[in-house]
């Protein structure tokens, strides 16, 4: 409805110039805003499984509070659409029957989905494959694991879903294990320490549909030091 | 009470009142863009940062309560480049489009910017680009020029009851809209044009239309619903081109229904501008003189009544009724919805406990009216007062979205009698009976119904009035206190209609069933827009539209304000009690008064109520006699008395834009999937 021509200005940078310059990465690529152009599902129901968690998150709150439960709702859509199409993302049907179980207006839930990045609304990959490029990743080489990400999952960049469905690539702020660093953080999952050969292995045998244990690649405990601990090695006496 | 020295200034205010306050107590201004003093405070835009004393940095006044002893600088070195430093950051991504912006001139950005804005910019990147959104028919946007004050989020949310409006994403990628793509589902969505401090949110009917410092501004008062709310009609070469909200705190506060905001463009299509006569079948164009002369031909001999229309003035309809009089007829009424409204004594029609005693009830129970389409803002205040809790709602009639939880206690009248148990207890019980409920067969039983329902709430003391009639429009109530209903030996409008009469005066009605008049009945028509009536009339005196004319109004409370003339009617429309004194003339009864205050000294000395301006009503009820209300309650329910609230009298019928808006809203909404 807008009276203004559609075409940008010169002067006038919007999101897909930054995506352009391979820069910004971060959430506007999994993040919808305005009218989704892409294909929106026409129902959303909670499965069996589903309901059971909402029932429980509900609980956690007083009554005439339940409105605090939207988040782990959030969470419990984006899962339930993971188990049934392969995409975990949240369709806006679902923050309607969030907003109605929770008896909040539908914008309030639409505004927690669209702040926080890690409810994705548009569908997105099989696996979610979210590169850490602050700046500790960035120095142990954060950049050959997003290299390794292009080439072995076949994206082309931040923001890009491969064309066989199985990955979608996005650039996350510090993920808080930066003793680990480089992480790449799979749907849920932190994978540690990696560099290229290693980051190559984790999507191939993600794309064999295995899910390797997560943690350390280089067989760290947690973040003990590299080849086990050297210090309190020996209780004395 | 706490004792705040601003600059040097001593001040008292209430304790938990703002620095804001404080400030503006001591008369100093403070530049603002997301507070306002009816919504809640967001603190978000930064622009009313002060200096307080030991305070390490300066704090945003808006959000900062008052200490006893605080001490508050508003205009030191620090607070100017602290300001000067948000304006700098609020202008990174405004456009700079100030000459084609419809705010320009009345901008909150553009003339703070004046005082705290650069003259250049240290910002070389490009600025940020946002979508326009679709709100709706009413409103334009432009969300390039948002800065994020959430003025337009919080009103939605806490005075219109529709939150629909949100920030969307964060960061530089925050939007404010409604995310999915639709039309706010709200009656007051052009208060949102006023309470935006840029121009993101504009008028759509008002684009590029004009500067305000070109329009001359004319105070007057709406008449398109019965709130009356004072209105600033903003004309130019002789074109009503917007219509603003004054501020009446007791009235309106500062708000307006969109029906009085934007059905103007109404006032300029299918209007009447030269007078008609009807020669062999078919209307042709006439002079006044010849008009008058068919008038009196027509009306020669014949058993006259007249009906008036629901937006007419007190005066016009005063000298009708003396004309009739002195012609020897006593039918005339103004109620051409049928509503059996009891006219005997003031406090059986009006709205008792005002608009602003809503604030004091703590019970309520509304009878076959839906407040939210027949007085939009005065439901903002009844939210307002649910909102605040402590505040129970009860419903009479059909199911209604009204913005607050209200309990439904029935359906139709046979229920009223038992809602007197969801009063027990109240100390100010409220009734509200809509005008719609009256007209119907059983109107008159049920009107006592509501009475005596509020006489045994105890709602009828010598301190308290609790009966309530919301009436529709702003020309009602001033009908009924110059009497303009039957009198001894009338005919009411069934009575006209059913044959009671030969010839009929038809004032500006139109919402009546026009088809119902007996064939061969000599039809007047007086009014300013060629609508339902018109058609049927064999003479046509055209008149003034409400914008058109100096005029007194009632609104539904009784309060008295006048209009004023702020253009001229079109082509040969003449004010309308100038064309009744004409008439007189012509029909050997000449009215006594050649000037409007003449009229008006008539007027206020039989009816001294009119003559009180803007006089709130007389709390208190002293008499608790109910209405005479004959016969027996009927067992149908109510129905919904607006069911377009666009489109409801001849001017917003003949507005393009509310026809628009009719459209959307009326229109079948879709699936949410196929959006």
């Amino acid at each position: 409805m807008s009276d203004r021509p559609e075409e940008k200005g010169q002067n006038q940078r919007g999101p897909d110039s930054l995506r352009d310059q391979g820069i910004g990465g971060g959430f506007e690529h999994t993040h919808a805003q305005g009218k989704a152009e892409h294909d929106q599902p026409t129902h959303f129901a909670f499965d069996e499984q589903s309901e059971r968690e909402v029932l429980k998150f509900i609980a956690r709150y007083p009554e005439g509070k339940q409105a605090s439960a939207v988040i782990p709702l959030l969470y419990v859509v984006q899962k339930q659409m993971g188990r049934q199409t392969g995409s975990a993302w949240v369709p806006r049907v679902a923050m309607d029957v969030i907003a109605k179980r929770l008896g909040m207006p539908a914008i309030r839930v639409y505004e927690v989905a669209t702040f926080y990045f890690m409810f994705n609304t548009k569908p997105i990959g099989r696996y979610h494959l979210q590169v850490c490029g602050t700046t500790p990743c960035m120095l142990r080489g954060s950049d050959d694991v997003l290299r390794a990400c292009k080439d072995a999952g076949g994206l082309k960049g931040y923001g890009d879903t491969s064309v066989d469905g199985n990955f979608t690539l996005t650039e996350v702020e510090c993920l808080g294990a930066c003793v680990n660093a480089p992480i790449l953080q799979v749907d849920d999952d932190y994978y540690e320490d990696l560099d290229y050969e290693s980051t190559v292995r984790l999507i191939e045998s993600l794309k064999r549909g295995e899910r390797p244990a997560p943690g350390s690649a280089i067989g760290r405990q947690t973040s003990a030091p590299e080849g086990g601990p050297n210090t309190l090695t020996g209780v004395e006496e | 009470m706490a004792k705040v020295t601003v600059d040097g200034i001593e001040v008292e205010v209430p304790n938990g009142a703002s620095a804001l306050q404080a400030c503006e107590a001591a008369g100093k201004e403070i530049p603002r863009f997301c507070y306002h003093e009816r919504l809640s405070v967001a603190g978000n835009c930064r622009m009313c940062l002060v200096e307080v004393e030991k305070a390490p940095k300066p704090v945003a006044s808006c959000a900062y309560p008052v200490m006893d002893g605080m001490k508050i600088f508003t205009d030191t070195q620090t607070v100017r480049n602290a300001r000067r430093g948000v304006m700098e950051f609020l202008l990174i991504n405004h456009p700079l489009d100030c000459p084609i912006c419809d705010q320009g001139g009345e901008c909150d950005l553009q003339d703070q910017a004046v005082a705290y804005g650069k003259s250049f910019s240290r910002y070389e990147e490009g600025k940020r680009a946002v979508k326009d959104k679709y709100v709706g028919p009413l409103i334009k946007t432009i969300m390039n020029r948002c800065i994020h004050c959430t003025r337009c989020v919080r009103f939605s949310q806490e005075v219109a009851g529709v939150p629909e409006m949100g920030a969307t994403g964060r960061g530089e990628a925050m939007e404010i809209g409604t995310y999915v793509e639709k039309a706010l589902t709200t009656e007051l969505s052009g208060n949102l044009i006023d309470i935006c401090p840029v121009g993101a949110l504009t008028s759509r009917p008002y684009a590029f239309i004009t500067r305000p410092w070109e329009l001359s501004k004319i105070e007057s008062v709406d008449v398109m619903d019965a709130l009356g709310a004072p209105i600033r009609v903003d004309v130019r070469a002789g074109e009503v081109l917007r219509v603003l909200p004054r501020q009446n705190d007791e009235v309106n506060e500062e708000w307006l229904a969109d029906r009085s905001r934007f059905a103007i463009d109404g006032l300029k299509r299918r209007r009447l501008d030269r007078p008609w006569v009807r020669r062999d079948g078919k209307l042709v164009a006439a002079s006044w003189a010849e008009a008058f002369q068919a008038v009196a031909a027509g009306l020669q001999g014949k058993r006259i009544g007249a009906i008036a229309g629901d937006t007419c003035d007190a005066e016009s309809l005063f000298a009708l009724k003396q004309m009739l009089n002195a012609l020897g007829s006593t039918s005339h009424d103004a109620r051409q919805d049928g509503a059996r409204i009891d006219a005997s004594r003031p406090d059986f029609y009006l709205f008792n406990s005002g608009i602003a005693g809503i604030d004091d009830a703590d019970a309520l129970v509304i009878i076959g009216s839906n407040p939210r389409v027949e007085s939009p803002v005065l439901n903002a205040r009844i939210r307002r007062r649910w909102l605040a809790g402590g505040f129970r709602v009860g419903m009479i009639g059909p199911d209604a979205e009204l913005t607050y939880a209200a309990e439904r206690l029935g359906a139709g009248p046979q229920d009223i009698a038992a809602a007197a148990s969801f009063l027990d207890g109240a100390e100010r019980p409220m009734i509200i009976l809509g005008r719609g409920a009256l007209a119907r067969q059983d109107g008159a039983a049920i009107l006592k119904a509501a009475w005596d329902l509020a006489a045994s709430t105890n709602a009828l003391r010598e301190d308290w009035h609790g009966f309530n009639l919301l009436h529709h429009f702003g020309g009602q109530v001033g009908a009924l206190d110059v009497g303009f209903v039957p009198g001894e030996g009338g005919h009411d409008v069934e009575g006209m209609l059913g044959g009671g009469v030969d010839a009929l005066w038809l004032f500006a009605a139109d919402d009546f069933d026009v088809a119902r008049i007996p064939a061969g009945t000599f039809i007047v028509y007086q009014g300013h827009h060629g609508d339902r009536a018109a058609a049927r009339a064999d003479v046509i005196l055209p008149g003034a539209a409400y914008t058109e004319k100096d005029g007194t109004y009632a609104n539904t409370e009784g309060r008295v304000q006048h209009g004023r003339l702020s253009t001229m009617p079109p082509g040969e429309a003449r004010e309308d009690w100038r064309i009744i004194r004409a008439a007189s003339q012509f029909l050997g009864v000449t009215l006594p008064f050649d000037t409007l205050d003449a009229l008006r000294g008539e007027m206020a000395g039989n009816h001294p109520a009119l003559a009180r301006l803007n006089a709130g009503p007389v709390r208190g009820c002293t008499d608790s006699t109910g209405p005479a209300g004959e016969g027996a309650l009927s067992a149908e329910p109510f129905a919904p008395a607006v069911t377009n609230y666009w489109q409801v009298d001849p001017i917003s019928r003949a507005s393009a834009v509310m026809a628009e808006c009719a459209a959307t809203y009326l229109a079948p909404q879709p699936a949410m999937a196929a959006e």
